[in-house]
């Protein structure tokens, strides 16, 4: 087994920051990312892309060129193509990499692993021609691809906005954004707005992009209700309730939003405790001012830790570096204090908005809590909420008794997609919190491996490989 | 079925031809086979195993695994997670997926 003093997973903003801060400081650090280039969901291929994609891609994403600048010289080493399928409490790594399976082992591991889009099922959401805005601007930032004209937009959330602003710069005609952000959200998010005018620069920002679509003419609907996605091998027509009449759009695409949330398959396969975020809607593992878990060697940071965005998990990440670096024994507590001082003071700083945008595009709690008995809840073992509703009927009172009864969350995504809409589905029905209705066990592997992978393993752990 | 995606015109792209379906079809390179198959138009790329019903891929970052696909002769690759190559061969994927225990 290959021995590091530090393993960093994945290569977004956080983990970039962690491993360079951690490497300046003299620790043997190993970067690990399933994506070909650095950069991360927010960054993506920002070294390789052209010019030109990158300008219309904004300023904040070319931000991210310093950030891998800085962890190019840091001394740090990069895996890409390189998957993590497992993490344990003895910090063992267990990864996928040119169709190999092999084992890692590391004095301290941080798990940068980020965000995913919130799963949110309707009816029609599995149809080809449905995806998450941010798959949209994966095509975009990595592929230069966008939509034909007369695109769907729908859902909730400052990315959405972001990625309407960015199809408008390059010349993409959208058909029309559906705002489903219930109209009650904007006064409970009130009184947080007051803390979230101290990073007023994000609010001004979403503000300017609505501008920019109204002066652009694209077609804005608020209040929308009740989405539906319609047709048969394809989408054929987005249907909704606007001001209590039903609407119809034909498009063959619909991008939609609903926030993000922590992919917290890794923490949780390593045993680090969790908790439910009523706030942000989502798992969340317990941290300290560190950034360490529950688990004696392994930080969390970034989004993978509760989502703050990329300037906070930049500073997250560089805090979970340091004090890395402190505690491999490079870098004494004094100097870990004074460097790490700035980055904890702006990281706070940066989530002051948090509260705010939490409240402002919390989803329509139908959408979380009440799908028809008929909307597909698990995309990959193709069972509806009715299916779910009659398990949670017969007795099955949390989400691994309903995993186990109806093959929920059993197929090769391992729950991702359905996990949080079964403890949601679960909580609501019986009335009782989330940590009562629970997540999926998470075993390894976490990322389906073939039977050769894994028979690969056992020889080499029984000795027989390399 | 219209074309969902189209391709923004740039100066410097490179290409490399790999085979969606039979079809020689020009894409761009180090981009995923998952974006190549929507730059090529196909409108889905495997059926379920339980009702046959049509996917395409969906997150694009390797969490929803609906983009499973066999690329030279072996299936459920995951398309979104793999980069074109020269000659690929990348086709189809029908319903069940023996590979996995
Ligand atoms: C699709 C998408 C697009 C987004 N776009 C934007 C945007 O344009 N602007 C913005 O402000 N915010 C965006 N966000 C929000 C984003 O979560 C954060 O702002 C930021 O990217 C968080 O940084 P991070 O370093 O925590 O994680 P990320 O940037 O998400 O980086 C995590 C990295 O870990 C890798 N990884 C995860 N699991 C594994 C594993 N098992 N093995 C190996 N590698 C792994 C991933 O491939 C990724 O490269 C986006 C989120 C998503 C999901
Ligand atoms: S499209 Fe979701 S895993 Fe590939």
């Amino acid at each position: 087994m290959e021995h590091h003093e530090l393993i960093v997973i994945g290569g977004g903003p956080a983990g970039l920051a962690a491993a360079t801060a951690a490497a300046n400081e003299g620790a043997e650090c190993l970067l690990l990312d399933e994506q070909s280039t650095p950069g991360g969901q927010v960054y993506r291929a920002v070294q390789t892309v052209p010019e030109q994609r990158a300008r219309l891609l904004g300023p904040d994403y070319q931000a991210g060129r310093d950030l891998v600048t800085q962890f190019e010289q840091s001394g740090a080493r990069h895996l890409p193509n390189t998957t993590v399928w497992n993490l344990n409490g003895r910090c063992e790594v267990g990864i996928l990499r040119d169709g190999k399976t092999s084992l890692l082992h590391a004095k301290r591991v941080i798990i940068a692993s980020g965000a995913m889009e919130r799963p949110v099922p309707f009816p029609g959401w599995t149809l080809p021609g449905v995806m998450p805005a941010g798959a949209g601007q994966i095509l975009l930032k990595s592929s230069a691809l966008v939509p034909a004209d007369g695109l769907v937009l729908a859902g909730s959330g400052p990315l959405l906005l972001l990625l309407a602003w960015q199809y408008l710069q390059a010349g993409v005609s959208i058909g029309a954004i559906l705002d489903m952000t219930p109209h009650g959200n904007f006064w409970r998010a009130l009184p947080r707005l007051p803390e979230a005018l101290l990073a007023h620069h994000y609010i001004i920002k979403g503000l300017r992009y609505q501008l920019q679509l109204k002066m652009a003419r694209v077609p804005y609907f608020t209040g929308v209700r009740n989405l539906r996605a319609t047709g048969t091998d394809s989408i054929e027509a987005v249907e909704f309730d606007h001001r209590n009449t039903s609407k119809r759009i034909e498009t063959s695409l619909l991008l939609t939003h609903f926030g993000v949330v922590p992919d917290s398959h890794l923490s949780r396969c390593a045993g680090c405790d969790h908790r439910w975020d009523s706030a942000q809607l989502c798992w969340r593992p317990q941290t300290d001012e560190w950034c360490n878990s529950s688990l004696a060697g392994i930080a969390i940071a970034g989004d993978g830790a509760g989502i703050g965005g990329a300037v906070a998990a930049r500073h997250a990440g560089r805090i979970a570096g340091l004090g890395s670096a402190h505690a491999l024994g490079h870098v004494g507590s004094m100097r870990r204090d004074e460097i790490g001082r700035d980055d904890q003071r702006w990281l706070n700083d940066d989530l002051r908005v948090r509260p705010f945008l939490e409240a402002m595009f919390r989803p329509p709690p139908e959408l979380l809590y009440q799908p028809d008995d008929a909307t597909v809840i698990c995309r990959c073992e193709e069972i509806t909420a009715g299916q779910v509703r009659r398990a949670i009927q017969d007795g099955h009172h949390d989400t691994n008794q309903v995993k186990f009864l109806t093959r929920c969350g059993m197929g090769p995504c391992q729950g991702r997609q359905c996990n949080n809409a079964v403890g949601q589905l679960l909580a609501h029905e019986l009335d009782v919190d989330m940590m009562a209705a629970g997540g999926y066990r998470i075993r390894p592997p976490i990322r389906p491996l073939t039977i050769s992978q894994l028979a690969a393993l056992e020889d080499m752990q029984a000795g027989g490989g390399a | 079925m219209p074309q969902r995606f189209r391709r923004l015109q740039e100066p410097d792209g490179r290409w490399v031809e790999v085979e969606i379906e039979g079809t020689k079809t020009r894409v761009l390179e180090g981009e995923s086979v998952a974006a190549a198959i929507f730059a090529s138009g196909l409108p889905w790329c495997r059926t379920t195993p339980v009702s046959g019903a049509p996917r395409a891929p969906y997150c694009m970052m390797g969490v929803c695994f609906e983009c499973l696909v066999e690329i030279n002769g072996v299936p459920n690759r995951q398309s979104c997670q793999i980069s074109v190559e020269q000659g690929m061969q990348i086709r189809r994927q029908p319903g069940a997926s023996p590979e996995y225990p």
